[in-house]
């Protein structure tokens, strides 16, 4: 669209429904001249109570039932899970289980990276609609995008039974842990991903995104030894450090009327003021880019992309970088593995509380469960990354907007969808997110 | 029904020309996981949108077309007062509608609040109830509106599904099995989780459709393709029982993913109240 549109003093523009997002949302922006008057991103995604029923269910049906609150990133909500419960009942788990749940959630950021780099966000750069019709012109590229992802799918499956929902990880191991000649069988895959990963941030590089910064306070997991997926303190980009116990502590979740998603926001209202903070793979990269593997390393380079940076257009880059380090990590797991024998330690419940942060795709995932001396859930609490960010897309959004609304109401949405994109909600996840309407008036 | 061929004339394309199905990708309540199912098809959904125009898939593209659709694909459940009236919408704007998934089969995991008192279930997770838009049930799409076919599964099995697109585009219904889990364990050859382990296990009693794959990975099935035909619900929880499950454990194996489906909900009634001596009929 290139008309203009008539200066008038007030507008509403509206995006009834956000596309190349994990669910449903809304957008609605009121606009006075150069002022915005209002802005809400509406999180019309029905709630799910997921909280509600977990309670009165034995623990080892967690990890069968939370990974039905996302599709996209269902080993992050088993993981959490699992972790948590087995700290609580001090399980030791057999040796080359940590690492075959690491290499578990290599295939879900390999797949869920690639799903938001090619599928999501690249239209966006593109000039295109739709992956569907970038394929007319990127074929190529699209196709080279799908079989990463496609191996992220496949390394799922060969853990978990398939990579939607999987099945066989429980509380205190495997129900069964693949044998190391049917890993070794990926290693040529992987080895071919890991010099395809070159070509997609070449193409990547290739984007044109707007520049966007303004201060924020990035969130993830900090890890000594490892770039974290499982385990670490939770840092911040502002000096922030606490272990994943006191999550509740340091974060509120409040309901605003206009969201089925909780806006989580930290309780001493955060460095830059609102309490708002972003978490995800840009976060991480900030965190942790002392731990990056040689070639994740080498793409960040030949994206451009050095920390501190906290213009959230950076993100896609931090995909395609955590990308080739999910390869990476992935054929040193598989080199090293060991099949753990027997595939699950005994368990023995306890009551108490039941705490853990593990790093899904977009960002941190919290899980708290309170249960009682035969490992039933009493108290379940779930924060989701998406609802982590919610607050911070719409300051964002507050920010960006004032400097755009020259343009139609048309180009000022795309720009509003860009935004939220990065992020790569998953609103799924977050009520446990995005239609745009503008009214200037 | 016919087949899913586009109709020329439904929507004031020329006839006689090479008209492709319109088909449309609805999300009510779920996780995203059917429609993931058609995004990781990767090569195959590249194939599909060069035999197809998907003219509307939120979670894929920007734009959406109006109907009508020769084809709508619906995943989740009702659950909003909203979605009561959108899903008289689609049904109206659809020549066939396909349900995939648990959500849309039976109402889907979050059905569980079905049985319970709604109010506590909202106060439970959100501080401020009333900002909460939602119906006390969820349920499946065929309480609402007619259904032409049914997918079950959590998720959709992504080979179901691409097949029966396959069928409907060359002009023939899919063909659908009800046989239980067991037969596809027996087929493959594995060993079976009950008899060998005495583990509890859903499998004579849930669809099959997902190749086995939890017995394929050492544990009981926990019934996410739904009740076969016909499932003998009261006969199994007396076996899980003798395996050791307490009477409300046993029952809570059929209350997961698809606990509203009412071959489990009435036979867990049938069976309610005298565990153990439940009248097994052949």
């Amino acid at each position: 669209m290139t008309h203009t549109v008539a200066r008038t003093p007030n507008r509403v523009v509206e995006i009834p429904s956000i596309a190349r997002v994990e669910g449903e949302g809304a957008l609605h922006l009121k606009l006075s001249g150069s002022r915005i008057l209002d802005l809400r991103l509406e999180i019309y995604e029905p709630p799910r109570f997921f909280e509600s029923f977990l309670v009165g269910r034995r623990y080892d049906e967690v990890p069968d039932i939370v990974p039905r609150i996302c599709g996209i990133c269902p080993v992050a909500y088993q993981m959490s899970a699992v972790h948590g419960i087995e700290r609580l009942f001090e399980t030791d788990v057999p040796a080359g289980t940590r690492e075959l749940r690491r290499l578990l959630y290599c295939g879900e950021w390999i797949e869920s990276h690639m799903l938001h780099v090619h599928l999501l966000a690249a239209p966006d750069y593109l000039g295109c609609e739709s992956a569907i019709t970038m394929a007319a012109t990127e074929r190529e590229a699209l196709e080279r995008g799908l079989a990463i992802k496609r191996l992220g799918n496949d390394l799922m499956a060969a853990i978990g039974g398939r990579e939607i929902h999987p099945v066989s990880p429980r509380v205190g191991g495997f129900s069964k842990a693949p044998a190391t000649r049917e890993l070794r069988s990926f290693l040529p895959r992987l080895e071919e991903a890991l010099s395809r990963t070159e070509e997609v941030a070449a193409w990547v590089a290739g984007f044109d995104p707007p520049a966007f910064a303004r201060p924020a306070e990035l969130v993830g997991l900090w890890h000594p030894d490892e770039y974290p997926m499982n385990e670490g303190a939770v840092r911040s980009t502002q000096g922030r450090e606490f272990p994943a116990e006191r999550f509740e502590d340091v974060v509120e979740e409040l309901h605003v009327p206009h969201s089925n998603a909780l806006h989580a926001r930290f309780r001493d209202g955060g460095t830059f003021g609102g309490g708002s903070y972003v978490v995800g793979p840009l976060a991480r990269v900030n965190l942790n880019a002392d731990t990056l593997t040689p070639v994740a390393r080498a793409l960040a380079t030949r994206l451009g992309l050095t920390v501190p940076q906290a213009d959230p257009f950076w993100s896609t880059a931090a995909r395609v970088v955590e990308t080739a380090l999910a390869v990476e990590e992935a054929i040193r797991l598989i080199r090293d593995y060991e099949q753990p024998a027997p595939p699950a330690a005994d368990v023995r419940p306890r009551a108490g509380r039941a705490t853990w942060v593990t790093e899904a795709p977009r960002g941190i995932l919290y899980h708290r469960y309170d249960l009682d001396d035969e490992g039933i859930v009493r108290e379940a609490r779930i924060v989701p990354p998406t609802s982590q960010n919610l607050r911070h897309m719409e300051d964002d959004l507050r920010a960006f907007l004032p400097s755009a609304l020259d343009r139609d109401d048309d180009e000022l949405g795309r720009l509003a969808e860009m935004i939220v994109r990065t992020y790569d909600p998953c609103i799924s996840c977050a009520t446990h997110f995005l239609t745009l309407e503008v009214q200037r008036t | 029904m016919s087949a899913v061929q586009a109709d020329a004339r439904a929507d004031g394309r020329e006839a006689g020309a090479p008209a492709r199905p319109r088909v449309a990708v609805f999300k009510l309540s779920s996780c995203d996981g059917c429609q993931l199912q058609l995004l990781d098809a990767e090569e195959a959904l590249l194939e599909l949108a060069g035999a197809v125009d998907i003219v509307l898939f939120r979670e894929a593209r920007g734009r959406s077309e109006p109907g009508p659709y020769d084809l709508a694909i619906v995943e989740g459940s009702i659950s909003t007062p909203r979605q009561l009236e959108e899903i008289k919408e689609i049904r109206a704007s659809a020549r066939f509608l396909i349900a995939v998934g648990a959500c849309a089969l039976s109402g889907g995991i979050q059905a569980l609040r079905n049985a319970v008192e709604y109010g506590d279930t909202v106060a439970r997770v959100y501080p401020t109830p009333a900002y909460v838009r939602a119906l006390a049930t969820s349920t499946p799409v065929s309480d609402h509106v007619r259904v032409d076919l049914e997918l079950p599964g959590c998720p959709v099995d992504r080979g179901q599904l691409l097949g029966a697109l396959a069928a409907l585009l060359g002009g023939h219904l899919p063909r659908r099995s009800t046989a239980p889990v067991c037969a596809e364990c027996k087929r493959r050859g594995y060993v079976c989780v009950v008899v060998a382990r005495g583990e509890p296990c859903l499998g004579p009693v849930t669809n099959t459709g997902c190749g086995a794959i939890c017995p394929g990975m050492g544990r009981g099935c926990y019934g996410c393709f739904g009740p076969s035909q016909p499932p003998n619900v009261a006969a199994l929880v007396r076996r899980f029982e003798e395996l050791g499950d307490a009477p409300e454990r046993a029952r809570d194996r059929f209350r997961l993913i698809t606990s509203s489906a009412p071959a489990f909900r009435d036979g867990l009634a049938a069976s309610a109240g005298e565990p153990g001596r439940t009248e097994v009929t052949p």
